[in-house]
Parts: C-alpha cells; sequence; structure tokens
C-alpha cells in the first residue's frame, strides 16, 4: 500500500465529484433526513395540487370511455393526434435517465451517481405516463389485452409483423427493465433507511423491502455484476426503444414519416428531452433540499453539454430532412416540408425550431452554461419544443397529404388539453411520493465515488486510532 | 426446544476504515479462514481478492437466460404467425424473421434482466430477514459509516476465544459473538 499523491495543481484534474469533502456518516444523514423528518407542508400542498392535476387526467379518461374518442380534435385525416404525440412525448423523456444510470455508468462517469436514482425515477413515471396513451388512445380500454399475444375466443393472435406490436414490447420492456435496475440499486440504500428507521412500521416496510442486506462483500460481489449486467442490457434499449417508436412511422408510407433518418432522429430528440426534464427536476431538488454540495454546478454543466449536443443533433436532422425531401425529387415528400415551415401548422414548426435549436445554442458561452437560472427557462423550454416536434410530425404529415380533396385542420379540444395536462399530474404525483418516501441520490454509490472509499487513501498505518486518515 | 439444524454461531469485529478491512481480509484469508465476510456501506475495490473469492457466475446465468428469452420469442411469434393463425398481411411472408427482430431483442433482455435481479437474490440467499447479525446492535453501522468483519462457526479454523483474540490482533474493535438466538459476548 502507497500513500495517496501529493496535491499537485494540475490544470486537467476534475473538481471534486461532491463537495465539502462529508464523511460517510454525513451522507447518509444528509440525504436519509431528507425523507426522516416531518412532512412539510409545502410537500403536502404540491401533492394536493398533482393529485387534483391526476384527478384531471382520470376524469377525461372517464369520459372517454363513457362517451368514445369522439370527444377529441381527431378528423379524417388525422387519426393520429394528441394520444400519440403525448406518447411519444413521454417515452422520449425517459430516456435520459436509461442513459444516465446505464451508459454513464460503463463509461465510468462517476459524476452519473449523484443523479441517477432521480433520472431513473424520472424515466419510470415517464414511461408510465406514456402507457396510459396506448392503452386509451382507441377509447376502449377494455379491449386493451388485445396488444398482448394472449389465448383468445377469436383464436387470434395480434400482428408481430406490425411496428405497433414492436412497440408494446419495446415499451413494457423498457418499464420492467427499469424498474427492475432502479429497485436494484436501492436494495443498500432501504438497508441505510432500515438500519436508522425508529417507528416499528418503518422498520417493519423497510425490512422488508432490503430483503434482508446485510452489506457482506459476498452479496456486493454478486449485486455489483447483477449491477453491471442490468446496465448492459439497459443500453440498447436507450437505443432501441425509441428506434422502434420511430418505426411506427417510418414504416408507413405517409410522407414526412417514411424515412430512414427516424430511428436516429428520434434517439437523439428523447435523450435531449430527457436531459431537459432531469435538469428541470433536479434544479428545484438540489434548491429544495440543500443538495447543491451533491448535484454540483458542475453536473449541470456536464448535462447541459450533453444537451447541446443532442440538441445539435436534433437541428442537423430537421435540415437533412429538408435536404432529403429535395433530393429525392418525390413532390410529396417535397410539399410536405415546404407545408411544414410555411404551411398552416408553421406556428408549431418555428416554435419547435426556436426551442430546440436556437435554445441551446446558449450552451456554448460557459457563462450561460453555469447560470442555474438560464439552464432553468431553457429545459423548460427544450421540453415545450420537444412536445411541439412530436405535433409537427405527426399532425402535418397526416392533415396534408397526398390528396388535397382530404385535407383538414386539426384542432385539439379541451378532452385532449385536459388528458395532456392531466398526465403532468399523474407524472408530479409519482415523483413528489417518491422524494417523500425514497432516497433521492443513491446513497451507497455516491459513497463509492469519495476518495476516502479507495483503501489507497489511507496511509500506510491503517490501524491507528484516527484510521490513518490524511 | 430442540433444533432441525446446528445453531449459527458468527463472531464480529468492527475496522476503522476501507484499508484496514482490507488489509485484516487478507489476513485472515492466509490465516485459512474460508467463511468469513466483510460488510461495508459500499463495495470496495480489491474486495474480492482480498478474501480469495472467485467472480461470480451471474454474467453466465443472465447469458444463457437471455439466449433462452430469445428463442422463447422466436418460437412464439413463428408459431403464432406462421403455424397456428397464418394470415397473409402486407404481402409478407409468414415467417418473416426481419420482422420478428424488435420483439425477439426485447424479450431477450427482459429474461437477462430478469436474471440477474433474482440470479443476484437467489445467490446472496436473500430475502432473508433472520440472522444472527440482527441481533448486533452496533451491525446497524455497516450501512452507514462501520466496516465489520464477521466470521461463522461453519469455517473449520472457527474457535470461539481464537478466532475472537485473532480478530483483535488484526486491529478489531467491539468484538462481538452472535448466534440465531442473539447476543452471546
Amino acid at each position: 500500500m502507497s500513500t495517496a499523491p501529493e496535491k499537485t495543481e494540475n490544470p486537467f484534474a476534475e473538481p471534486p465529484l461532491i463537495l465539502g469533502n462529508p464523511k460517510f456518516g454525513e451522507i447518509t444523514e444528509k440525504i436519509v433526513s431528507i425523507v426522516e423528518r416531518k412532512t412539510p407542508r409545502v410537500w403536502i400542498l404540491a401533492l394536493l395540487l398533482a393529485m387534483s392535476l391526476a384527478a384531471v387526467l382520470l376524469g377525461s379518461i372517464g369520459y372517454l370511455v363513457w362517451e368514445g374518442i369522439g370527444i377529441w380534435g381527431l378528423n379524417n385525416p388525422v387519426g393520429w393526434g394528441y394520444a400519440i404525440v403525448n406518447f411519444v412525448f413521454w417515452v422520449g423523456i425517459g430516456h435520459a435517465g436509461t442513459l444516465i444510470s446505464a451508459i454513464l455508468y460503463l463509461l465510468r462517469q462517476h459524476w452519473r451517481t449523484s443523479i441517477n436514482r432521480f433520472a431513473e425515477a424520472m424515466t419510470l413515471f415517464a414511461v408510465i405516463c406514456a402507457l396510459v396513451f396506448p392503452g386509451i388512445h382507441v377509447g376502449r380500454i377494455w379491449l386493451a389485452y388485445f396488444m398482448f399475444p394472449l389465448p383468445n375466443q377469436m383464436a387470434m393472435w395480434p400482428n408481430f409483423r406490425s411496428p405497433l406490436l414492436w412497440d408494446v414490447f419495446a415499451v413494457s420492456t423498457y418499464f420492467a427493465a427499469s424498474l427492475m435496475f432502479w429497485y436494484t440499486g436501492l436494495i443498500p440504500d432501504l438497508a441505510s433507511m432500515r438500519d436508522r428507521a425508529k417507528s416499528k412500521i418503518r422498520k417493519i416496510v423497510l425490512g422488508i423491502l432490503s430483503v434482508g442486506w446485510r452489506g457482506g462483500n459476498r452479496q456486493w460481489k454478486h449485486y455489483e455484476l447483477a449491477y453491471l449486467i442490468l446496465a448492459g442490457v439497459s443500453t440498447p434499449l436507450v437505443l432501441s426503444v425509441h428506434s422502434v417508436v420511430s418505426t411506427d412511422f417510418a414504416i408507413s408510407i405517409v410522407p414526412g414519416w417514411h424515412t430512414t433518418i427516424f430511428p436516429p432522429y428520434f434517439v437523439a430528440g428523447a435523450i435531449f428531452s430527457g436531459f431537459a426534464m432531469v435538469m428541470t427536476l433536479s434544479i428545484i431538488a438540489r434548491r429544495i433540499f440543500g443538495l447543491e454540495n451533491y448535484i454540483t454546478v458542475n453536473h449541470l454543466e456536464k448535462m447541459n453539454k450533453i444537451m447541446l449536443l443532442t440538441g445539435m443533433m436534433v437541428g442537423y436532422a430537421y435540415s437533412i430532412e429538408f435536404f432529403v425531401a429535395w433530393y429525392s425529387g418525390n413532390i410529396y415528400e417535397i410539399f410536405t416540408f415546404i407545408n411544414r415551415a410555411t404551411g398552416p401548422y408553421a406556428w408549431a414548426y418555428w416554435t419547435m425550431v426556436s426551442c430546440n435549436v436556437i435554445v441551446p445554442q446558449l450552451f456554448w458561452v460557459k457563462k450561460l452554461r453555469r447560470s442555474v437560472p438560464v439552464m432553468f427557462a431553457a429545459s423548460i423550454l427544450i421540453n415545450v419544443g420537444m412536445w411541439f416536434e412530436r405535433f409537427v410530425i405527426v399532425v402535418t404529415s397526416l392533415s396534408r397529404d397526398f390528396l388535397p380533396a382530404a385535407w383538414d385542420y386539426y384542432t385539439p379540444t379541451i378532452w385532449d388539453i385536459l388528458t395532456f395536462v392531466g398526465s403532468f399530474g399523474l407524472f408530479f404525483t409519482l415523483f413528489l411520493l417518491f422524494v417523500r418516501f425514497v432516497p433521492i441520490i443513491a446513497i451507497a454509490e455516491v459513497k463509492g465515488v469519495m476518495p476516502q472509499a479507495d483503501p489507497h487513501y489511507y496511509k500506510h498505518d491503517s490501524r491507528s486510532p484516527d484510521g490513518g486518515e490524511q | 426446544m430442540s433444533r432441525l439444524y446446528e445453531k449459527t454461531e458468527v463472531a464480529l469485529a468492527e475496522f476503522p476504515n476501507p484499508a484496514a478491512l482490507l488489509k485484516a481480509a487478507e489476513e485472515l484469508r492466509d490465516a485459512g479462514y474460508k467463511n468469513f465476510d466483510c460488510h461495508s456501506p459500499f463495495p470496495i475495490h480489491g474486495m474480492d481478492e482480498a478474501m480469495g473469492l472467485k467472480r461470480s457466475p451471474i454474467g453466465w446465468i443472465a447469458g444463457l437466460l437471455a439466449i433462452i428469452g430469445c428463442s422463447g420469442a422466436l418460437l412464439l411469434q413463428w408459431w403464432t404467425m406462421a403455424v397456428d393463425y397464418p394470415l397473409i398481411i402486407a404481402g409478407k411472408p409468414y415467417f418473416a424473421f426481419q420482422a420478428y427482430v424488435p420483439v425477439t431483442f426485447a424479450l431477450g433482455v427482459i429474461s437477462a434482466a430478469l436474471a440477474s435481479l433474482f440470479g443476484m437474490m437467489i445467490l446472496n440467499r436473500l430475502p432473508r430477514y433472520h440472522h444472527p447479525l440482527f441481533h448486533s446492535d452496533n451491525f446497524a453501522k455497516f450501512s452507514n459509516d462501520g466496516f465489520f468483519i464477521s466470521v461463522e462457526s461453519s469455517d473449520s479454523k472457527y474457535e470461539r476465544s481464537k478466532t475472537k483474540s485473532f480478530l483483535q490482533t488484526l486491529g478489531g474493535n467491539n468484538l462481538e459473538v452472535l448466534t440465531d438466538d442473539g447476543k452471546k459476548e
């Protein structure tokens, strides 16, 4: 064992991941105390607000089931409206969580430990919101089981050659794999909470959930490899899920949809919007819970860099779509894109371009990239822009396709809008419950990336009373 | 009350930091102990070698289950689409394997994920809500900032007093002996 190297002035040295150099016990205290303290009144108010919004979703779905999809603004030719737009929007948001928890883990980006719990929870809740829409979008929720290959009285099976069915499998796999990944990461932290629990109910509930974790290295050995494999199998999901979603469009022959750029373009957009959502949520959380030393400006800056990159990829996709439309020489394709930028939905198109391409350009400037108010505003604008991207893709292509005689303008009704707004209620209800009952930062993982977690940090004589700490 | 199984006894000692834990683990290994474990709030780098543990077989389990999942998915799609109720849709062949890739992949992924979570649980004998270690109040620190070594009586080298004093010479503090029924010493 050697002593740790002297501190030198290295201009390329990374700043410490966690500021203030807390001891292990202080990390547990800081993060677990958030869920142990008395229920704050603000939280109850926020939960009531979120639950009222969720009730709006439930009510809109109730009315939809009662009355049918005639309550929505769908028409002929626009048979896909808000339901599909919202589905793609919510699934997309989930992708940043998986990228942070899986891809950054494989790439050994230790800064992810401060935000991964959070981002994974966001993934789960976003996918739950997304799954609502395919379930209700034909208005006959009692037939939702048609989506699965279940033996039935007609002796028929779903069509596995259809991208819509691929979607069912891709998104449900995504949800299940994310849930298992999240829970695996939670086990040691639930044990931390169990060992601090005072009341009998907490002891029992946390005891059951933490499965009797003893933190022995024989357990860590299997645990770490299981976690690595979960990260490994989740990594292709980051790319595959939204690629499959994009084939819902790309495999049809509708102009503006029938294009091979869709899978990478959708994946970049998904990561882009997801990081914007992680950003919005983590800025609020670090402020409310005083976690500025754990989710530092360096963490936020790194996320901004990813948003700048993926935003540029999205912008590139927008321009290449125009180029390919022109280069293809196909009049329908050319018309669709000119129509997007100058037709009846030009307002939506330019909202999308301003929010998704122009706003992230702010992040070229280091000062703006590290300014919390700027990134907060930018993250919200980006999510608005990404919702409009899906709206533009779905609606403009359908409303004006091959035959001008069949064209029509699509306007959402109040029920479309209430269903969409209500889905935010569901999302925030779940998220508020999460921040109240579960450690929002992965405690064991944060401890593991502290310098004092490395045996080499200690001086040769590690048995001295002070632990030989430097 | 008579017992059907032998009582487990565990000797527990606390160490000040990860480096001390690692060093003690190496010395226990070199002294010939097998059934001991090092408890820490986070996994410690290099501990597997220090304890003389082999690599976890979860990779093989997950890989095998992934292959089974993929084959099952392909079989399901072939049987439903080409055998049980063949229908021509969009002029594609009954067994259009290219179109079956996404679902095959998804079911492979989910099988591997299930295998790693439940494989980890089974290999770790979890959930296990009753263990001699839980009778120690001091042990609750392991999930916070405590570093512990426990030696089980099933180890052939285990002798209560000898093991205890050995742990002490390695720098262990707060020595305890625990059994299934509670604290012993």
